[in-house]
């Protein structure tokens, strides 16, 4: 069964969604979709290196995003740059750097457009391994961090006056998303990954009046928006990464109507 | 005093930030069952003490010496982002888990029980302020430290929360920080008052403080009269920013 493609792909799917839903929510809670934009951004550079030096994509992207996350929170202290100019500076440094060693490994086949949307039938067993111990571990390293990360997203210095360290949680955090971005970049691509880190989520708040059900929502969506945008990609012959994310935006949309209606009502 | 009963010490405790001092020398000791107050004009740093005492600061000066670990804050501005729902119920087990018993006990306190599955961005400033201090109180801390509670709530509600702050101490016997601008409440309710203008002006019992002439100084003539009116020789005179320029001896 696993020699389908097809199925490979709807399995991936799966597990990047259950684990986009939660991690989606706290990036749009604490407005970090340009963050996650720049460590996605940052993945492209994880791909050529480690094409070039031969060792495993997944591992590659997860200890260049981690790197990048961890030079940016650095940097966010000690610099008086906003911290949108600073995210723009490095996430398109990364993509440029990325774009001219590309120039310099001419000799190798690169799909430069599967590693930016996505490519569904590059997906193998391995990387089905990746996608579900990656996601499992990044799951429950949330769940182990979820009330202090919570509180902290709520309100840093209360977090940090009632003793839950706040700027570990917030560490920690970070490297689940450069977790997230090394198992998922082959299947949704280095471009659109935030889309199905924050649409659905964005869905589920309009549905939502409580954090739990946000969360349980998003990963509803997510779901939806892997198995709809899987079948539409292989019916009418559309790329994985986009096809997922434009089912997710369809879901946004229809969610609006329900929140519209929601206010008329007040 | 015993010294087991105190909760927090500062002592000398002062930040120095961008080439300026927003608070120095600063020596307060907060105790169990006890309710200190900090007052001051704005900008004079009440804020900043209270940061310093819950650790809040990486690099201090002085020293801070804390023998609680069980601390409740109400800051003095939560914002909370449309983004993020989350119900009364929800914000109340944000730093701790609770028995409902309890989280209903604490809301009940504080006025607010009927609010408890609403969401905290449709309440009102002073109807949240309540939850603020709902949740604050519902995990029984030693420690607990209160920015300006009572912001926004109606004068009733004022008057019946400062009665219910006192008797939390009492009941609790928990130390109290309570940062407040409602001089004549402050005064009534309080054991100890430190007066703030960069540093410590003045302190001590609500009689001693509203006496001083420093006080007189920073709040005007009206404020101390709501008390009494009593002369004394001034020791140093402020610069604008609450710098001491001159120490008479």
């Amino acid at each position: 069964m696993l020699d389908d493609f097809l199925v490979r792909a709807i399995i991936a799917g799966i597990g990047i969604a259950l684990v986009t839903g939660p991690l989606g929510c706290f990036v749009v809670w604490r407005r970090l979709s340009f963050f996650g934009d720049t460590l996605a951004h940052s993945a492209l550079l994880g791909v050529l290196l480690s094409i070039s030096l031969n060792i495993n994509v997944s591992l590659t992207i997860f200890v260049v995003s981690s790197l990048v996350a961890l030079i940016l929170l650095r940097l966010e202290k000690s610099t008086n740059l906003a911290g949108d100019s600073l995210l723009g500076l490095i996430s398109h440094s990364s993509l440029a750097i990325g774009l001219v060693i590309l120039g310099f490994l001419s000799f190798i086949r690169f799909d430069v457009l599967g590693v930016l949307f996505g490519d569904i039938l590059s997906v193998n067993t391995n990387d089905l391994l990746f996608i579900w111990i990656g996601g499992g571990l990044i799951l429950a390293v949330l769940f182990y961090i979820w009330k202090p990360l919570f509180a902290s997203t709520v309100n840093y210095e209360l977090a940090e006056a009632e003793g839950m360290n706040p700027e570990r949680v917030n560490a920690i955090f970070t490297i689940l998303l450069a977790a997230l971005i090394a198992i998922s970049i082959k299947m949704i691509g280095v471009l659109l990954i935030t889309g199905l880190l924050i649409i659905p989520t964005a869905m589920a708040r309009n549905l939502s009046n409580n954090p739990k059900q946000m969360v349980v929502l998003s990963i509803i969506g997510g779901l939806l928006s892997v198995f709809i945008g899987l079948y539409a990609s292989f019916e009418i012959n559309t790329a994985s990464g986009p096809s997922i994310v434009v089912v997710a935006l369809i879901l946004f949309i229809l969610s609006l109507l329900r929140i519209g209606k929601k206010n008329y009502e007040k | 005093m015993n010294t087991s009963d105190t909760l927090v010490r500062l002592s000398k405790a002062g930040i120095y930030k961008d080439k300026k001092w927003l608070v120095r020398d600063v020596d307060l000791e907060i105790n169990r069952g006890k309710i200190v107050t900090l007052i001051g004009p704005n900008g004079s740093g009440k804020t900043t003490t209270a940061k310093i005492a819950l650790g809040l600061y990486k690099s201090i000066s002085g020293n801070v010496e804390r023998n609680t670990q069980n601390i409740s804050y109400v800051p003095q501005k939560v914002s909370i982002d449309w983004t993020l729902p989350v119900r009364v119920i929800d914000f109340m087990v944000l730093t701790q888990n609770l028995k409902q018993d309890d989280i209903l006990e604490a809301l009940d306190l504080t006025g607010v029980k009927h609010l408890k599955r609403s969401n905290l961005r449709d309440l009102s400033g002073g109807e949240f302020q309540r939850v603020l201090l709902a949740r604050a109180i519902a995990k029984k801390p030693d420690l607990l430290v209160l920015d300006e509670p009572v912001q926004g709530v109606d004068f009733t509600g004022e008057v019946a929360l400062y009665s219910l702050i006192k008797e939390i101490s009492e009941k609790l016997n928990c130390g109290i920080l309570l940062i407040s601008h409602d001089l004549h409440v402050v005064m009534s309710a309080t054991d100890y008052v430190v007066c703030l203008n960069g540093h410590v002006c003045c302190c001590g019992t609500p009689k001693d403080v509203a006496q001083s002439k420093y006080y007189k100084e920073l709040f005007g003539e009206k404020s101390a009269e709501l008390l009494s009116i009593y002369e004394h020789n001034h020791d140093h005179v402020h610069s604008s920013d609450g710098n001491i320029i001159k120490e008479i001896k």
